[in-house]
């Protein structure tokens, strides 16, 4: 496989040593990030409500991210704290979010589930299992009514595939061209459900043969191999406005949410994918094709720390929203 | 002010395309509402108008097309969805519940919906338990939405312009029944405020207030009542929400009597609300309990005499107005 990545990087210029640093520091960001979370949660009781953590997904994120422009679109569900950041939401405002603080990203007025940023494009963060799908397709409607190149990237897990209006969704991006690109964190398990248990298909990608839609399966485990297929595949909807159904392998090493004790898994399965952990394999190459040395993983891993860290500190120093608050963005004016 | 005679349907019509003339990121979306005119004619022309771009037969899949449609407007666009029926509207409830009224709250007021759901509402004629609901109960529950009901093309007409202007997600609610009727309808280009009622007929011995084609009944009623010298005033509150408050305790506080009539049925209904409220502020006025008439607490029969005896007729709606007269 690292020869395989070496040759990438020798042909495509955009894999520059940055680069391939960055997603590491990315993905070993949102590792901390989230694990600080956790703590706050569980065992500071900091908040409560629901809290889904992205812990094992984290290329997911990040080689998504790198392969967009920064005027796409991103909608997603409600495990969305590392794509919020990684969209460009600031790690503070999303643990001051959590945290119910006024500092937040939506002013402590939507929590986990719901982080937004107009300004970086991120439509969401929603708590209704399939419901951002149709959404995506309105925005992908939109971009091809003004005759934009942007693409919506929409997420979701697995398990929204069983809702009826992720259906009428893909039939209709399909139908009318939307610049939709559907990604399926395909993490296995619908909260405790594996997905086969409840799912006709073998594979996700299947989905969208019914709607002769391109599709295509991507090794999650890799995230130089998600960021090229994204990108790959984002170029080619520029080109000619079409969506894409992209069914990403990947897992969560965490409950469904914090308070999910994983019984519907083994021990032995779980840590079967940590020990091909992404963003561990990513640091190994890194290391052995000399782009960073093992210090430099350290190094990185502590100023990961520092951010989470600094983050939670906003976040407990941040008052809550005041009472008014409660009236204000019912109705726009 | 000079008026033109025009059909409910025609009066729609005339709003949305001077409203799509003026703002090129307005859009109209629904089953059937381009190549086939409409499944009630109310989107006649506007294809041959528009083009294709701007107005879209979708599939029959209403969650899906009012998601769509919330997305769009996410993204800056102003969408018009029309619903065939407003029964058809209840799959799109997720949407319009769960999304599009939250959106503005959950996003900090970084991602208001402009957007209308449009469509006909209520029972129409034998059409049966799933094709005769009336929705402003369940959506004018809902904190993010406003909610228009209509009697007349003039209003209709007015409020659909301003509907399509505001920043909120609006709900939208015809008729069937009336989508022929005909009304003088300004000339200019005349837009009426979200949130302001209408005093359809003016009395002083008892406040009714009804909405959309209850209202039509209600002034029938009235026609009777006057023969006796019993005069009503009549209050078409046109917006369910935020609704005209104001106006229906002033005409209280000066019949001391009032009477709702709702086609929807009697539980947790937006007549139970106004019923509440006037007794609450206007309760040291009253002469007599607010009496609500609305349809019986049954899902809709399909026989003509059966749906005739569940929806508020005339009889009854004036046997209920006699009822505060003691």
């Amino acid at each position: 496989m690292k020869q395989d990545l070496m040759k990438q990087k020798s042909k495509d210029p955009v894999l520059s040593k940055d680069f391939l640093v960055q997603l590491y520091k990315d993905m070993i960001l949102y590792r901390r990030f989230e694990e600080r979370v956790h703590v706050a949660y569980t065992t500071r009781r900091k908040f409560a409500g629901f809290c889904h953590l992205h812990i094992g997904q984290e290329a997911v994120a990040a080689g998504v991210q790198h392969a967009l422009r920064p005027t796409d679109y991103m909608i997603g569900a409600y495990r969305s704290h590392t794509q919020a950041i990684a969209k460009g939401i600031e790690p503070k405002a999303v643990m001051a979010e959590l945290f119910g603080k006024v500092t937040g990203a939506v002013r402590g007025k939507g929590g986990s589930m719901h982080m937004f940023s107009k300004e970086k494009r991120f439509l969401g963060g929603h708590g209704i299992v399939g419901g951002q799908v149709p959404l995506a397709a309105g925005v992908g409607f939109a971009i091809k009514y003004r005759g934009e190149q942007d693409i919506c990237v929409c997420y979701m897990g697995d398990a929204a595939t069983n809702q009826g209006q992720f259906h009428e969704a893909l039939n209709m991006a399909a139908t009318w061209k939307l610049p939709v690109l559907f990604i399926i964190e395909n993490n296995r398990y619908g909260m405790g459900t594996d997905i086969h248990r409840t799912t006709s298909v073998d594979h996700l990608w299947k989905r969208a043969l019914a709607y002769d839609m391109a599709h295509s399966q991507v090794d999650g485990l890799d995230v130089l191999n998600i960021y090229d297929a994204v990108k790959a595949t984002a170029d080619g909807m520029r080109r000619d406005n079409h969506p894409h159904l992209m069914e990403i392998m990947t897992y969560r090493y965490r409950g469904h949410s914090v308070s999910d004790p994983g019984a519907y898994r083994t021990k032995e399965e779980v840590a079967e994918y940590q020990a091909k952990d992404p963003m561990n394999m990513h640091g190994k190459f890194l290391v052995a094709s000399k782009l960073a040395t093992e210090a430099d993983l350290v190094k990185w891993d502590e100023e990961a720390k520092k951010i989470a860290s600094d983050a939670e500190d906003f976040a407990d120093q941040s008052p809550p929203p005041g009472e008014e608050e409660i009236w204000q963005h019912v109705y726009a004016e | 002010m000079t008026t033109v005679t025009l059909t409910f349907r025609e009066a729609l019509n005339r709003a949305m395309c001077e409203e799509m003339e003026r703002d090129p990121n307005i859009f109209l979306m629904g089953e059937e509402v381009a190549q086939y005119d409409g499944a009630y004619k109310v989107s006649k022309g506007m294809l041959a108008k528009f083009g294709e771009k701007r107005v879209i037969d979708s599939p029959i899949s209403e969650g899906g097309f009012a998601g769509l449609g919330v997305g769009a407007a996410m993204a800056g666009l102003r969408p018009i969805i029309e619903m065939m029926t407003w029964n058809f509207g209840i799959q799109a409830f997720d949407q319009i519940i769960n999304h599009a009224a939250k959106m503005l709250y959950m996003s900090a007021g970084q991602f208001p919906i402009p957007i209308v759901f449009r469509g006909p509402n209520g029972s129409a004629h034998m059409l049966a338990a799933q094709h005769s609901q009336t929705v402003e109960g369940f959506l004018t529950h809902v904190p993010g939405l406003k909610v228009i009901s209509v009697s007349t093309p003039a209003d209709g007409y007015g409020l659909l312009k301003s509907a399509i202007r505001d920043n909120n997600p609006v709900i939208f609610l015809e008729s069937e029944m009336m989508y022929a009727f005909k009304g003088e309808v300004p000339e200019e280009e005349t837009l009426i405020p979200i949130g302001v009622g209408d005093i359809k007929r003016a009395g002083h011995h008892v406040t009714v207030v009804a909405w959309n084609r209850m209202l039509h009944r209600v002034l029938e009623a009235a026609t009777i009542l006057a023969a006796e010298g019993i005069e009503c005033e009549v209050i078409d509150p046109r917006t369910l929400q935020p609704l005209d408050e104001p106006m229906i305790f002033e005409s209280v506080r000066k019949t001391h009597r009032c009477v709702v009539v709702d086609e929807a049925n009697s539980f947790a209904s937006v007549s139970a609300h106004i019923s509440d409220r006037v007794h609450k502020e206007c309760f040291d006025d009253l002469d007599a309990p607010v009496v609500r008439v609305s349809s019986e607490f049954v899902p809709m029969p399909y026989a003509e005499s059966l749906e005739d005896r569940v929806l508020p007729g005339v009889d009854r709606i004036v046997a209920g107005i006699r009822e505060t007269l003691y």
